[in-house]
C-alpha cells in the first residue's frame, strides 16, 4: 500500500534556511544541508527546498545547496522558486533535484509545463499553485510569493496543469500559510476531486490533527515548514498521529546492515 | 590489491544519473567495498565495466530511442550482459528490460524479462503512483537480503510491467493490484522504484547488487 508522504519544506534564501510568516518577517535559522540531514534521519518521506527570493537574486546558491544535500541524502528532493525555463530545471536536476516546482513562470507561459514534461518526464514536473479564496468555493491563483493576483481560477489551473503534463500539484493556501490554523480543506477537496494527480497540501499546519485532516481531504503529500523548523513537532510525531487516525505511513527504515562475507 | 569494482552508470540523457552514481558509491562505501563509478555513454567503457546501471525517467519510447541514438551503446550493453556482467535497471531502465513498451506507440525493449510496459489502471487511486510503497518479497534472493522489516521503496510511475512470469518476480507492491517492483533473470535485475532515492533500503539493494555473483547468465 502506498503511504502518505510527510514532507518538511525548507525555505531557503541566499543558501540559508528561513521561514516566512505570510512571506514576510523572515527569521534566519540555519544551514539547509544540516537541516535536511536531520529530517532525513527523522523519517521524512521527501524534502522540499523553496528558494523564496530566487526571482530577484542569484540562483547559484540554491544549486550549491541542492548539490551538497544530494551528496548526503538519498531521499526525493523537490526544488521550487524561480524555475522559469527548462534550462533552470536542467541545472537543478543535474545538481541533484528529483522534481522541480514551477509557479509564476508556468502561469505566465503554461507551455513551459508541456516542454518540461516532454524534456524531463512528468515525474519531475511539479506545478505549484498558490491559491487565495475570493468567494465561497472559489479560489484565485496568485504568483510572486502571493503578491500578484492572476484572475485565474485555481481549480481550473490545476486541471490545465494536469492536462499539460504535470506529475504533481503542490497546492498552497495563501490564506492559511503561516497562520497555523490548518490546511484549507475545501480547497484541497475541490482540487483532489478535479484532478487525478497526487496533490501535496501546503500552508497552514499548526497542530498534529491538521495533518490528519489534510490526508482525509485527499492530499497524498503533507507539507509543512514552521512546525518542523521551529521544533513544534517532529516528523515521527506526525507519523504517529496519522497512524493513530488509521492512515498509512512509512515506518522509519532499518539501519543499513553490512552483510557477513563468507 | 585488486582493482576497484568498476561501475558504469549509462548516460543516454535518460534520467537522474548523478543520483544513481552517488548512491552506488555510497552503497559501496557502507559495505566496505572498493568501487569506482563512471557516468558514460562510451560503448567501450560499458563493455569493460564490472557492473552496469541503467537509470531511466520519462517515457519508454523516448528512453529506448535515446539509447539507440548513441552508436554502439545498446550493443555494448547486450554484449556485456551476454558475457555475464551484472546489470541493474532503475525505473524506466527496468522497464526497458521487458519485451516491449506501449507508451507513445509500441517500442521494443531488451526482451530479457517477459511482458510489456502498459498504463496502470489503479482504480480509485492517484496517478502517477508517487511515494513510498511496501515491497512484498516473493523469493529469497541475494539482491533482497538484509532489507529489514517492512521495506519500502520510492515509486514514481504511471506505467508498469504486466504479463510477466512469476520466476522473475522478486518483489511487488500493491497499488490497486500487484505491481512488479523488483525483477531478476540470470545476471540482469531491475527495480521499478528508485533505489537511489529509497534511503537505506535502496542503498542495501545497491550494495547487494555490487556484491552479487549471479549463478546463471544468458
Amino acid at each position: 500500500m502506498l503511504k502518505l508522504r510527510v514532507i518538511p519544506c525548507l525555505d531557503v534564501k541566499n543558501g540559508r534556511v528561513v521561514k516566512g510568516v505570510n512571506f514576510v518577517a523572515l527569521r534566519d535559522a540555519g544551514d539547509p544541508v544540516e537541516q535536511a540531514a536531520v529530517y532525513d534521519a527523522a523519517g521524512a518521506d521527501e524534502l522540499t527546498f523553496l528558494d523564496i527570493t530566487a526571482s530577484h537574486e542569484n540562483r547559484d546558491t540554491i544549486l550549491d545547496v541542492v548539490s551538497r544535500t544530494a551528496e548526503k541524502i538519498f531521499l526525493p528532493l523537490t526544488v521550487g522558486g524561480g524555475v522559469r525555463t527548462t534550462d533552470d530545471m536542467r541545472r537543478l536536476l543535474l545538481a541533484g533535484a528529483d522534481k522541480c516546482a514551477m509557479n509564476s513562470a508556468a502561469v505566465t507561459r503554461p507551455e513551459l509545463i508541456n516542454e518540461a514534461a516532454r524534456k524531463f518526464g512528468s515525474q519531475c514536473v511539479v506545478v505549484a499553485v498558490d491559491a487565495r479564496q475570493t468567494a465561497p468555493g472559489t479560489w484565485e491563483v496568485f504568483t510572486h510569493g502571493g503578491r500578484t493576483p492572476t484572475g485565474m481560477n485555481a481549480i481550473d489551473w490545476c486541471r490545465q496543469a494536469a492536462e499539460r503534463g504535470a506529475g504533481e500539484i503542490l497546492l498552497t493556501s495563501m490564506d492559511r500559510d503561516g497562520t497555523g490554523s490548518g490546511f484549507d480543506l475545501d480547497l484541497l477537496r475541490a482540487a483532489t476531486q478535479a484532478v487525478r494527480l497526487p496533490i501535496v497540501a501546503s500552508g497552514g499546519v499548526g497542530t498534529l490533527d491538521h495533518f490528519v485532516e489534510g490526508a482525509r481531504a485527499g492530499a497524498t503529500g503533507l507539507l509543512a515548514a514552521s512546525v518542523f523548523h521551529f521544533g513544534q513537532f517532529t516528523v515521527s510525531q506526525v507519523k504517529q498521529a496519522l497512524t493513530q487516525a488509521g492512515l498509512p505511513v512509512r515506518p522509519s527504515p532499518a539501519p543499513f546492515q553490512v552483510s557477513q562475507t563468507s | 590489491m585488486a582493482q576497484p569494482l568498476s561501475i558504469a552508470v549509462v548516460d543516454y540523457e535518460g534520467g537522474n544519473l548523478a543520483s544513481a552514481a552517488r548512491a552506488a558509491l555510497r552503497a559501496a562505501e557502507l559495505s566496505g567495498l572498493d568501487a569506482s563509478v563512471i557516468i558514460t555513454n562510451e560503448p567501450g567503457e560499458v563493455r569493460r565495466a564490472d557492473r552496469i546501471i541503467l537509470p531511466g525517467q520519462g517515457a519508454f519510447a523516448d528512453c529506448a530511442q535515446g539509447l539507440e541514438a548513441i552508436a554502439g551503446l545498446k550493443d555494448a550493453i547486450l554484449q556485456a550482459v551476454a558475457k555475464g556482467t551484472p546489470f541493474l535497471g532503475i525505473c524506466v531502465g527496468m522497464q526497458l528490460m521487458a519485451e516491449r513498451g506501449l507508451e507513445h506507440g509500441v517500442t521494443e525493449g531488451f526482451g530479457w524479462i517477459a511482458g510489456e510496459i502498459a498504463p496502470m489502471e489503479a482504480p480509485g487511486l492517484r496517478l502517477p503512483q508517487m511515494g513510498w510503497n511496501e515491497l512484498e518479497l516473493h523469493q529469497s534472493h541475494p539482491l533482497t537480503q538484509g532489507l529489514g522489516p517492512a521495506p519500502h521503496g520510492y515509486f514514481v510511475h504511471s506505467y508498469a510491467l504486466r504479463n510477466t512470469t512469476d520466476d522473475v518476480l522478486l518483489a511487488s507492491a500493491d497499488y490497486g493490484g500487484s505491481v512488479p517492483a523488483i525483477v531478476c533473470r540470470n545476471n540482469v535485475a531491475g527495480t521499478q522504484f528508485h533505489v537511489e532515492k529509497s534511503q537505506t533500503v535502496g542503498l542495501k539493494i545497491l550494495a547487494n547488487f555490487l556484491a552479487w555473483q549471479p549463478e546463471a547468465t544468458f
